[in-house]
């Protein structure tokens, strides 16, 4: 087990190293010099050459990619030509508003995807099952892109109950000190914040959910059909369990293994939806940020936003990994 | 043997109706100069935000109205079915070019060269797919070329993942071997024998790769980073239209449909086929 547990660490280490090397070589083979755009016009011949030499850009390529992996290791991104500011302060300001969306749609997904599962396998052969199974396969067809602008028509303005672009209402005085707003309002009981938060996040969380909360609800049910016609599923009967009972206490515990590997790799498809879901919404995310950096042309941030997403990527197959080994008794002792 | 299996089965109604739209679709975006009942760029600024032809204030003429600009909705839905066609067959092949010569490679020679090309793919899924697709398109300027190069170069991993593993199925089966045995050289058993057995797991795999296609060209075009504002397309609609949304829905809603039918289309008749294709799904 430990053995295994470094072999993937250091294969997801070679990855991060992957994605770093060739986000910087993208970087480095764009038109245009960094430094030229990184400083105010008119700037000397001087303060170029210093600035070159503080990013070691006179270095070779490869001397280069040292000194700036370095740098990143130790949160150094730059700043941003943009916004003026420091690229990794920029970023940690925005992480929360995606972490808390990302995070909310896959609570939905899960408890949708979940509840829908079990009433499917509950009432298998039945039309409940063919009806769940053709919602299914429509929200798998439309993308979030599709969905995201869908809710907008719909609740933002055939029935306006949802806002439709921001995370919260301007007008509301936030007293937090932290970028997560909605763990906040929670842990202080600001039920009116709460409620301006889900108002404006409930749309884009449910976009990013339905094609994940149907892809759980399939696998699911398939594992648990496949579950409930186990000889421990029968001896459960036979003590008199009622089917209801049989299904949540005995077949879901062990159909939810290879469902839950499959929705860790999901997940990060979510996380990546999250880029256009936040621009759909004007919500104020890492992802819409990284529109407005690539429009911009603004590369150290582009880099360090880059990187974050795919070390987030990076983090949650490793977990998924991890878990599966953890949760399958087979794999423990592999 | 296999193309005759496949022949005789009857098409179900799931790959009818998405043929059809598919054929329209096709069918539309290449006779476009020819259908469209307006000049898809024709501005007129006293016949903007004209509703379609079934609500109060219409004009005759515009029959899925006008927007913000006064340029007709209908002959801008139609003209944009051309980059969306083009997208769709340009990124879709070449995904599934260069992902399938990948994956065949790597599932048949196996070894240094699997684990070389397996460990490109596992970097290449710790990209967030839609952000790198920005990225490129930004960095080689934005055009429809630049949008096919970006989802080819992003997409290939989801043929080559299959092919490989296609691949390293079928090196396992005894015609591989006597084709070996036959003395057939690495390259020819590869072309003639593994790759017709592997094919309709690829040709499954496009057409979804088709539809991904599309909507990736519409977010981009969404957020400005497709074709220049001379050519309509799904996504600079929905973006104008979201913009407009209290004003003239309609804007917004005509591309959605057709974005979201031709997507469902590929994403049917690649399931459609699947289930010709798998004797055991049938």
């Amino acid at each position: 087990m430990s053995r295994n547990l470094l072999i993937r660490l250091g294969s997801t280490m070679v990855t991060l190293f992957g994605v770093a090397f060739i986000v910087f070589i993208l970087v480095r083979v764009v038109p245009g010099n960094p430094i030229a755009m990184m400083l105010p016009p008119g700037a000397s011949d001087a303060d170029i050459a210093l600035l070159t030499a503080h990013y070691g850009l006179d270095k070779p390529i490869l001397t280069q990619f040292w000194i700036w992996l370095g740098r990143a290791l130790q949160g150094d991104f730059g700043m941003s030509i943009s916004l003026r500011q420091d690229v990794m302060s920029l970023i940690f300001g925005r992480l929360p508003a995606t972490l808390e969306l990302a995070t909310l749609a896959l609570v939905i997904a899960m408890a949708l995807g979940g509840a829908l599962a079990i009433t499917a396998a509950r009432f298998r052969g039945t039309a409940v099952e063919t009806g769940i199974d053709l919602a299914n396969g429509a929200s798998l067809a439309m993308p979030d892109f599709l969905w995201g602008l869908t809710f907008i028509l719909l609740f933002g303005v055939l029935i306006p109950v949802f806002a439709i672009s921001g995370r919260v209402s301007p007008s509301l005085d936030l007293p937090f000190v932290t970028g997560f707003y909605l763990i906040e309002s929670i842990l202080r009981l600001r039920v009116d914040i709460f409620l301006d938060l889900m108002r404006h996040m409930l749309m884009p969380a449910l976009a990013l959910a339905l094609p994940l909360a149907a892809v759980i609800a399939q696998l699911l049910k398939t594992s648990l059909k496949e579950a409930m016609q186990q000889d421990y599923v029968m001896l459960a009967r036979t003590k008199g369990f009622s089917e209801t009972r049989v299904l949540i206490s005995e077949a879901l515990r062990n159909a939810v293994i290879p469902t839950l590997t499959l929705a860790g790799v999901q997940f990060t498809f979510l996380i990546g939806g999250t880029v256009i879901v936040e621009r759909l919404f004007s919500y104020e995310g890492l992802g819409n940020m990284a529109i407005d950096a690539v429009i911009n042309r603004d590369l150290p941030l582009i880099q360090g936003i880059v990187l974050v997403f795919a070390l987030i990527f990076v983090v949650i197959n490793l977990i998924v990994d991890l878990s599966y080994a953890l949760l399958n008794p087979r794999l423990r002792h592999g | 043997m296999a193309e005759a299996r496949v022949i005789r089965v009857k098409a179900g109604p799931r790959l009818w109706l998405s043929g059809l739209w598919l054929t329209f679709f096709a069918l539309a975006a290449i006779f476009a100069p020819l259908i469209v009942p307006h000049d898809p760029l024709a501005q007129d600024l006293m016949l903007g935000k004209l509703p379609p032809a079934w609500v109060a204030g219409h004009e005759p003429g515009y029959l899925l109205g006008t927007d913000s600009l006064g340029r007709d909705v209908l002959s801008r839905l139609i003209s944009a079915a051309r980059p969306a066609l083009f997208v769709a067959i340009g990124a879709g092949l070449a995904a599934c070019i260069l992902g399938s010569v990948l994956g065949l490679i790597a599932g048949f020679f196996g070894g240094w060269t699997d684990r070389v090309i397996s460990r490109i793919v596992d970097i290449w899924m710790a990209f967030p797919p839609v952000l790198l697709s920005i990225l490129l398109v930004a960095f080689l300027n934005p055009s429809l070329q630049s949008v096919i190069i970006a989802i080819a170069i992003i997409d290939w991993t989801r043929f080559c993942r299959v092919v490989r593993a296609e691949t390293m199925q079928q090196r396992r089966m005894d015609y591989v071997e006597s084709a070996r045995a036959m003395g057939l050289s690495s390259i020819a058993t590869l072309a003639r024998e593994v790759l017709p057995n592997v094919l309709p797991a690829i040709i499954v795999l496009l057409s979804l790769e088709m539809g991904i296609a599309v909507i990736v060209e519409a977010i981009l075009s969404y957020v400005n980073l497709s074709v220049s504002t001379d050519q309509a397309t799904w996504g600079s609609m929905i973006a104008e239209g979201r913009g407009i949304i209290y004003q003239a829905w309609w804007v917004l809603v005509f591309p959605m449909i057709a974005l979201f039918l031709t997507v469902l289309a590929f994403s049917q008749f690649g399931e459609g086929l699947k289930e010709r294709f798998d004797p055991v799904l049938r």
